[in-house]
């Protein structure tokens, strides 16, 4: 009797946690799209049923120079922040990955610090330093700022790749006479490429996403998109804010979109390895 | 022969060794330039941690204990205050060099940063500075005590002199004991404030409680997703883990602003109750904390859920099935076998949602009222609206201990490579 209802109970068991489960992710996702129709509303009321559709919400975002101007701005520092940060952290990541320092866990402790320490933190301590050195107000201060944010992020994307890359393929190409800089541009780099790719994409997207640091550090010469849209929420939501919303959305789920992809593409080229390896 | 055998032997052996050590010079030079090469790659990105986060983190918790104006301003009062102890009255010396002091000054802005200065210790400071330094007595007057006691009486409270002499020095525990509601009587004991002053002590029972209650939710919640996901199929796995990472990617802006239009009263969430019957009236969801946890919950679940998958995923099913063939019923199977080889997940979870919560300043301050605000409010309100640096950098201390405290206990189940996924 008991051995007849168990297992009915387990499956009663399971179809609730599929339900709940369902009911959780509808939870996560649904807020994420719920501006994408508000967005193309006619009306000027951010509210459902959409009494129409029309794209003035996007002509007045890509049209009045307040927007476009934050537009331009969190463009242009998130694009200097990905190519310093790249920079600076796939040559880290080649370090720590080639080093035997004892060293080197103190190193990687200190190069995820930004990820740990409360952003909130960061942003009033950066604040008050390039303060008193003529910073705040500065697209320079700004681009700093976002590049110590953004670095953690490209640093243990690219030492994920390093971790399945084979050293016996530098020493092969060394071998065969190819000079350390050489082996390195042939060799090396094609083969961490697609984690590089994605330490910058996350780079770009952590400083196009990035408000806090923002809210300090800018004035409003530098004002950045997810500035722009806070305080205009913090005031009124007007449907333009929505359409930057949507224009943020797109951007951070199609650069993350590329990266989902190359993951999986470096899946598919490791595993054959693995499989037919000794 | 022989001889000659031997002679020749030894000095292949000699040259062998004559190799080897050059080999092992060549050797050891070459590890030495491919440790300076190493330490070079890593060289730019630590100096630059170091320079932007490690060390202006450093100079804003220096500014918890800095106490810069009084030492710098008035350097004759501050060594005349070290002359007298306290509860005596003070002697004449002390006013006379107050009165250089101030005539030192002038009409130059630092008499506002002293106003300010003490101010912070006893409102209506700032106005009794202003006003001594408007109406300074003569270098000839034959009492400097007099005079000033002539131009304000409060120059002969206890309250004021102590203040101006305890808080002379070049450090002070002033702000660290503001941010805790405590404050020093004029005989130098430590005190709680008076209730109507006393915020931060409330301050951070609201921020524990709030992360508490968000990690709280989010480990019920994010548990069960977890464990379907880790144990769905490899394609529907795929498909789960896309709909938790969509939300993850998504700013955290975009999140609360939709949830802003979501639980407003015209929002979808009330019409939906209202059409359901389930409430006559719209409820107020949102500007209070209940849309501090809808929201948060909505941002820290995915920290939760993924760790926990990524652990769950690794139990192996076979000792799920050793158990169950051993005889456990499934709920016992769960008990002690899934939910501990599980643990290391909750614990990374927690941590990761615990700790971001602490920290969150954007989503409260969109989505909740005045009431709901948490630490990071007021580390920002006193850093930009009342310019009191030094309890914005207490407030800041207190929560950094806080985090170092919680990755102290729990950060080895972390694993910042965890954290790759943003």
């Amino acid at each position: 009797m008991a051995a007849a209802s168990a297992p009915a109970a387990e499956r009663l068991v399971r179809l609730a946690a599929r339900v709940f489960t369902g009911l959780v992710l509808a939870y996560l996702v649904i807020p994420v799209f719920v501006v994408l129709p508000l967005s193309f509303t006619s009306g000027q009321l951010l509210v459902f049923p959409v009494p129409g559709w029309s794209t003035q919400w996007y002509r007045d975002f890509f049209t009045n120079p307040v927007w476009t101007g934050a537009l331009f701005n969190s463009t242009v520092i998130a694009l200097v922040v990905t190519v310093v940060a790249t920079t600076l952290g796939t040559l880290a990541a080649l370090g720590l990955h080639g080093s035997r320092s004892r060293w080197k866990p103190y190193v990687i402790g200190l190069l995820v610090t930004p990820l740990a320490v409360p952003v909130v933190i960061f942003a009033v301590a950066i604040f008050y330093a390039f303060a008193t050195i003529g910073l705040v107000g500065t697209y320079l201060g700004m681009i700093l700022a976002h590049t110590v944010l953004a670095l953690p992020f490209v640093v243990i994307t690219v030492s994920a790749t390093l971790q399945s890359f084979d050293p016996n393929l530098v020493r092969a190409a060394a071998s065969l006479g190819a000079a350390p800089a050489r082996a390195f541009r042939t060799v090396t780099l094609p083969i961490i490429a697609p984690g590089v790719v994605s330490g910058a994409l996350f780079a770009f997207v952590s400083s196009f996403d990035e408000l806090v640091v923002a809210l300090f550090l800018g004035s409003p010469q530098q004002r950045t998109l997810p500035r722009q849209i806070f305080s205009g929420v913090s005031e009124n939501i007007s449907p333009t804010i929505t359409a930057a919303a949507v224009v943020l959305l797109v951007v951070s789920v199609a650069l993350m979109g590329v990266m989902e992809a190359l993951r999986r593409r470096g899946e598919r080229l490791r595993n054959p390895i693995a499989e037919t390896g000794p | 022969m022989s001889i000659s055998g031997t002679a020749e032997a030894g000095a292949s052996v000699g040259k062998g060794a004559a190799l080897d050590a050059v080999l092992g010079r060549a050797v050891e030079r070459s590890q030495r330039r491919h440790r300076w090469i190493m330490a070079g790659l890593m060289a730019p990105s630590v100096l630059f941690v170091v320079a932007f986060l490690v060390l202006p983190i450093g100079l804003f918790l220096w500014r918890a204990v800095d106490n810069p104006e009084i030492p710098r301003y008035l350097p004759r009062t501050a060594a005349a205050a070290a002359l007298w102890s306290e509860g005596d009255r003070p002697p004449e010396a002390f006013y006379a060099a107050l009165v250089e002091d101030l005539r030192g000054l002038g009409d130059t802005p630092a008499v506002g940063l002293i106003g300010r200065r003490l101010n912070y210790a006893v409102p209506g400071y700032r106005g009794l500075v202003t006003k001594t330094v408007r109406r300074l007595p003569d270098a000839g007057v034959p009492s400097k005590r007099d005079a000033l006691l002539e131009i304000d009486a409060r120059w002969g409270d206890p309250r004021y002199l102590a203040v101006l002499q305890r808080q002379s020095g070049p450090v002070t525990d002033f702000y660290l004991l503001g941010a805790l509601d405590l404050e020093r009587a004029p005989d130098g004991s430590i005190s709680r404030v008076a209730p109507e002053q006393a915020i931060f002590i409330d301050l951070y029972g609201r921020t524990l409680v709030v992360s508490l209650g968000v990690t709280a939710v989010c480990l019920i919640v994010g548990y069960p997703v977890a464990a379907v996901m880790a144990s769905a199929g490899p394609a529907a796995a795929n498909w789960l883990l896309m709909l938790v990472l969509v939300p993850f990617w998504t700013s955290l802006l975009v999140r609360s602003t939709a949830w802003v239009i979501l639980l407003q009263n015209e929002g979808l969430v009330n019409k939906g109750l209202i059409a359901l019957g389930l409430v006559d009236k719209p409820l107020a969801l949102v500007f209070n904390r209940v849309g501090v946890f809808v929201a948060m919950v909505h941002v820290l679940l995915p920290y939760m859920i993924l760790p926990l998958y990524s652990v769950m995923k690794g139990i192996s099913p076979n000792h799920l099935r050793a158990a169950a063939s051993l005889g456990a019923p499934p709920f016992r199977v769960f008990r002690t076998v899934f939910l501990p080889l599980s643990l290391p997940g909750v614990a990374a979870g927690c941590t990761l949602v615990f700790v971001l919560a602490v920290g969150f300043y954007v989503t409260p301050a969109l989505v909740g009222g005045p009431g709901d605000q948490m630490i990071g409010y007021f580390i920002a309100y006193f850093t930009n609206s009342a310019v009191n640096w030094g309890l914005a950098s207490a407030l800041g201390a207190f929560l950094l201990l806080l985090v170092a405290a919680v990755y102290a206990v729990l950060g080895r189940a972390v694993g910042f490579e965890r954290l790759k996924v943003r």
